[in-house]
């Protein structure tokens, strides 16, 4: 039914007083607006499982400090497991430069003007890395919104959350905090100089997801950082 | 700004479907929760759609509405946000029924 003039009929052209009004004939689509991004998606997750990776799709504010908790991470871990890292950014290779210092395969991903990685993109970059992997962090885009919507083929979403932010940031950014179900708080050596209420912020996270998987953890002085090897261990 | 990149998908999904005839209307359907905000994509559509098949076409959201499933007291409830406690017994987690929708629901072709 025409929504504008209430006509059944379709396939004709009349006139309403704003001017001509066009019937035309109606196909149905259904289907889902990121349906192309999760096929790729698909693609990636099914080349993950055959070849035994663990891939983590790291999502956060800028700042928050993603990049040196993978420094520090892939310092401690690449020697016993091997790694490799997806940086993406809209601009510089900057990250790219730290992660590629620490000796592991990286590829750097330049969105221009996008907001996020797509699963396309992130098809692109693997078929340049050696795919003999056992962990894959890829580290999107800093932004705590448009991410979120995009399945990268990932077996998590980790979203950083640091101390030096906002406590009630699952409660204004609950898209973010929904989609992931691994949260590292970061920065956690600044707590005592910060009016940053942990158990509340902790709370508000478990409102928006439930059964998330917490770590708290200073990629500075490595405080916590334990806990969250130990996880990476035993989940992949 | 990520509408942009949902706009493009939407043009992309809509001329596959269109058979190559100029789109005259395109209907979507977006959830509450979704994360895009309409006014965002009809921004975008007016650009995105410059030199397509959808150039011109009339856009039309349709708005669905949240709601969560509470397995406390076995009840599905219309909800806000994804924080909402059970409006029946005050339960939180409720586990999201609709509302996280981004779909292109039909298309008007000459």
């Amino acid at each position: 039914m025409c929504t504008t003039c209430g006509c059944p009929e379709e396939g004709h052209v009349h006139h309403h007083g704003e001017g001509e009004h066009v019937h035309g004939t109606k196909i149905s689509v259904e289907t889902d607006v990121l349906s192309k991004n999760n096929r790729y998606a698909e693609q990636n997750r099914a080349l993950f499982r055959k070849k035994g990776i663990f891939a983590l799709n790291l999502v956060s504010s800028p700042g928050s400090g993603k990049t040196t908790i993978l420094e520090r991470t892939l310092s401690d871990l690449s020697e016993k497991l091997r790694c490799a890292v997806i940086e993406g950014d809209q601009q510089t290779d900057n990250d790219a430069r730290r992660i590629a210092a620490t000796g592991v395969p990286v590829r750097q991903i330049n969105t221009g003007a996008g907001c996020h990685l797509d699963a396309h993109m992130v098809g692109h970059a693997l078929e340049e890395l050696s795919v003999e992997l056992d962990l894959l962090f890829i580290e999107n885009v800093g932004n705590l919104v448009c991410p979120a919507a995009f399945d990268l083929g990932e077996a998590h979403k980790v979203v950083v959350l640091s101390v030096t932010e906002g406590e009630d940031n699952p409660l204004k950014y609950p898209q973010m905090f929904h989609a992931a179900d691994v949260m590292l708080l970061n920065k956690s050596d600044l707590l005592p100089y910060l009016d940053f209420d942990v158990e509340k912020c902790l709370d508000m996270a478990r409102r928006v997801s439930p059964g998330i998987k917490i770590f708290r953890l200073s990629a500075k002085t490595g405080e916590g950082m334990a806990e969250w090897y130990q996880w990476l261990r035993g989940e992949r | 700004m990520h509408e942009l990149s949902i706009v493009q998908g939407i043009v992309e999904l809509c001329e596959q479907h269109s058979g190559g005839r100029p789109v005259l209307a395109v209907t979507l359907q977006i959830g509450t929760l979704s994360g895009v905000v309409p006014e965002a994509l009809e921004f975008c559509f007016e650009a995105v759609t410059k030199g397509s098949l959808l150039e011109g076409a009339r856009l039309e959201i349709e708005r669905i509405e949240a709601t969560g499933f509470c397995s406390g007291c076995d009840t599905v409830s219309r909800i806000e946000t994804y924080f909402d406690p059970c409006p029946s017994c005050g339960a939180l987690s409720l586990e999201i029924k609709t509302g996280e929708e981004m779909r292109v629901k039909d298309l008007e072709v000459e």
